[in-house]
């Protein structure tokens, strides 16, 4: 039987149980979220033993070479002694400098890292509560151009992580931020290529940051922007984003209600929806997903039978389901 | 030919095939493809519902490697461990035929001269009893 050593104790593995699901069992503090290896918040290190391949997918080179893993989706044929990565991965603190509500529901958090922190826009950072309780948040800001780290945080009924950011955090206040990792952004190169972005809810974080950067960057083929919400309460940033369309022509927004009648200006339907409606051909296209998880699962397939190319789909699945609550 | 020889033969051939081919070029270039025509097929798509596109389009790749006769992982343990749940759902010949047509109609679209699209598909079919369990 495969053993998982941590601190002081070693744990016996259950039969295809991950070596998250037996650390949390026994009451081991190893913050987690998405539990399916997207949001890295558990990140371990192997101290002894190697961990499996599939454990350190989409980690960077640097960490897999030191035998870091995430623990959510790591199945070890072999013992494996773990920690939590603090000790070498330190997080670094940032000062909370803005919090204003972009919505009823949606935060816009703005972060000073005491340390300048390399990112691009469209990556995330995972943000920590406490030590053991940590959310992933992705970066809506351009390092170019913003001075700050920006973040558009939805509130979620007894979200403990963003319920906590909308209620008690404040101006002044100092967190705990690690990263940032993801690979949801804008590689410059192929300048004319079209872009379809589709994101709902706070799905627009990543986007925002991707399209100004792209724009930026001198992107010239078009540009369109799908952001979908049940009602017109839900869009935010609609008037910034009316801007931009009409400063760059190359770009357009098409902002879509799905569970109310539009009023003028917006399009009636789910936004992935509008997205297929308009774009047929996903040949040679971009393809930027952010937001519920089933919208990009679905949109992720739909624009692949429809022509695109797996290396030009980017996509960030929020994962926000009562499977990931501890 | 002794089982030594037998090896070397295979070995060779194979990864000849695979260089011919173009080697992991050649793979990238179909897998999209391959895949594309697979989720699209109402006779065996079903068995794709609810799996996550990057990992299956992963598979995918690994599949095309071994079926170029290129580097591969697969034994026939692996590969009857890891279609046994769609054999429970009811995996046979006829998908395994659909999946063989798929591959034979990928390389034509890429041009491939059919003498190398039979040796391939040659070696996608001598897995065919440990995909199907038998
Ligand atoms: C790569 C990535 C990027 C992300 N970027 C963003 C972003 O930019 N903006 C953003 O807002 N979010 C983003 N998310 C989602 C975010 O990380 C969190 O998942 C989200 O904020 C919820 O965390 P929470 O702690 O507030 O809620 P949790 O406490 O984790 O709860 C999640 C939901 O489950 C429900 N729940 C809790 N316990 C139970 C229970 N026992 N039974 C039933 N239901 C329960 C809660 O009510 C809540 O609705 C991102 C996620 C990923 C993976
Ligand atoms: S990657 Fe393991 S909990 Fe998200």
């Amino acid at each position: 039987m495969t053993k998982i050593k941590y601190g002081r104790d070693t744990y016996p593995l259950g039969k295809d149980q991950s070596v998250l699901d037996c650390l949390v069992e026994h009451g081991a503090p190893v913050p987690f979220s998405c539990r399916s290896g997207v949001c890295q918040t558990c990140l371990m290190r192997a101290l002894r033993g190697v961990p499996p391949d599939a454990s350190q997918q989409g980690l960077k080179d640097s960490l897999k070479l030191q035998n870091y893993f995430l623990a959510c989706v790591c199945h070890p044929m072999e013992d494996l002694e773990a920690a939590l990565p603090h000790e070498v991965l330190s997080s670094v603190p940032a000062t909370v400098a803005a919090l204003d509500p972009l919505n009823g529901e949606i935060m816009h958090v703005a972060l000073e890292c005491h340390d300048p922190l390399e990112y691009r826009a469209g990556q995330f950072i995972n943000l920590f509560r406490t030590p053991a309780l940590g959310r992933s948040y992705s970066l809506a800001s351009v390092p170019q151009q913003d001075e700050h780290l920006h973040l558009h945080v939805r509130r979620l009924p007894q979200g403990k992580v963003s319920g906590w950011i909308h209620e008690e955090l404040r101006t002044g206040q100092t967190v705990e931020l690690r990263g940032p990792s993801g690979d949801c952004f804008y590689v410059p190169g192929r300048p004319e290529q079209e872009i379809v972005m589709i994101g709902t809810g706070s799905g627009l974080a990543p986007l925002y940051g991707i399209l100004r950067d792209a724009l930026h960057r001198g992107h010239s083929g078009p540009i369109r922007l799908f952001h979908g919400s049940r009602s017109r309460a839900g869009l935010y940033l609609t008037g910034e984003l009316r801007d931009l369309a009409r400063k760059y022509p190359n770009f357009d927004y098409v902002p879509c209600v799905s569970g109310e009648r539009p009023a003028p200006g917006l399009a009636g339907g789910r936004a992935h929806e509008m997205a297929f409606k308009e774009v047929t051909d996903f040949k040679d296209k971009r393809l930027f997903l952010c937001g519920h998880p089933e919208m990009v699962s679905a949109a992720k397939t739909r624009a692949f039978l429809a022509g695109a190319a797996i290396k030009d789909i980017y996509a960030d699945p929020f994962n926000v389901n009562a499977a990931a609550a501890p | 030919m002794t089982d030594k020889k037998l090896a070397d033969w295979w070995t060779e051939s194979h990864a000849s095939l695979y260089a011919k081919l173009g080697g992991e070029a050649a793979v990238n270039a179909a897998v999209d493809i391959f895949y594309r025509k697979v989720l699209a097929d109402p006779r065996i798509n079903r068995f794709f519902e609810g799996v996550d596109m990057e990992k299956q389009a992963a598979k995918q790749k690994a599949f095309l490697t071994m079926a170029f006769g290129g580097p591969h992982n697969y034994t026939g343990m692996d590969m009857r461990r890891g279609h046994a749940h769609l054999v429970q759902q009811g995996l046979n010949d006829t998908h395994f035929d659909a999946v063989m047509e798929h591959l034979g109609a990928t390389m034509k679209e890429l041009n491939v001269p059919g003498e190398l699209i039979a040796q391939a598909a040659a070696i996608a079919e001598s897995t065919r009893n440990d995909v199907l369990g038998r």
